[in-house]
């Protein structure tokens, strides 16, 4: 079987749909928050194809700065959902409308 | 594409071709299991094994530090924080019926909008020809070393700043997240 970047292309690309669609359909704010992480794995996906595919390594480098700021979003999401429990009751994105117009 | 084996710009050929396909496979699986799922910890394991799948790509295309950084920061890191949350918000509260919010029907549409122009790309889209060289990933100044040492040099030379905006990106996330989750301090005078 060969592999060319074309497959990474597609695999990366529904990874990053599946994470998309976990982030607008889902109810619970934790879930959202995972889908989140897959839609920044899937673009880690493609650096590392296209790093491989031009021979540079810029291209991890950079999947190493996107860890670093799914790390960062992931904590401030955490805390977001912390706070929001505390005040609601509740993880429902739906429920946590009351800045809606 | 097709079966040759001397495709120019094949990035794993063989076995690693057919791993890759297996490791991709389940990665799909198991994010998908992560949006469906409706108890929040299925959801963070299935998202752990997915991480780790992706790390196992990684491996294959030699990106070993990139793969190791994966499975320490996202599984060792991330991935007990998720599970610290659950745990701290109680499960029986957060356990929800329906899983997926009203509005879902408008949210696949907007979706599919919005994922068009990615399609539209990927099948106009011709990469241009590179001559592959299979040891980019490990040579430094010529010699052939590590990957981890190669990532190094070119991290701490040419992404030195980057690399300091991210250090202190971790330090104002980290004062907002002890800000963020604080409990509102009673005032008792």
């Amino acid at each position: 079987m060969t592999i060319t970047i074309n497959h990474f292309l597609v695999v990366s690309f529904l990874l990053f749909s599946i994470g998309l669609l976990g982030v607008l359909v889902r109810r619970n704010f934790l879930t959202v928050l995972m889908s989140v992480e897959l839609m920044l794995n899937a673009v880690n996906l493609n650096l590392i194809a296209f790093s491989s595919r031009l021979s540079d390594l810029t291209g991890q480098v950079f999947a190493v700065f996107v860890i670093t700021i799914a790390a960062g979003e992931a904590a401030i999401g955490l805390a977001l959902t912390i706070s929001l429990f505390r005040q609601r009751r509740t993880l429902n994105v739906e429920e946590a409308s009351s800045m809606q117009g | 594409m097709t079966g040759a084996e001397t495709v120019p710009g094949a990035l794993l050929t063989g076995g690693a071709g057919w791993a890759f396909v297996i490791f991709a496979g389940l990665a799909l699986g198991t994010a998908i299991a992560v949006v469906v799922a409706k108890n929040p910890i299925h959801s963070a394991l299935f998202l752990l094994s997915s991480f780790l799948l992706v790390a196992c790509i990684f491996l294959l295309q030699k990106a070993e530090f990139v793969g190791a950084v994966q499975i320490l920061v996202y599984a060792g890191g991330i991935m007990v924080l998720f599970l610290f949350v659950i745990m701290l918000v109680h499960q029986r509260t957060v356990r929800e019926t329906i899983a997926f919010q009203h509005q879902w029907d408008v949210s696949v549409l907007f979706l599919i909008a919005f994922l068009l122009p990615f399609l539209y790309v990927l099948w106009t889209e011709r990469f241009p020809e590179v001559a592959a060289n299979p040891d980019a990933f490990r040579s430094v100044n010529g010699r052939i070393a590590g990957n981890t040492e190669a990532v190094a040099w070119i991290l701490y030379r040419d992404y030195l700043l980057p690399f300091e905006v991210a250090s202190v990106f971790l330090l104002v996330a980290m004062i907002g997240a002890v800000v963020l989750g604080k409990r509102s301090v009673e005032r008792v005078d």
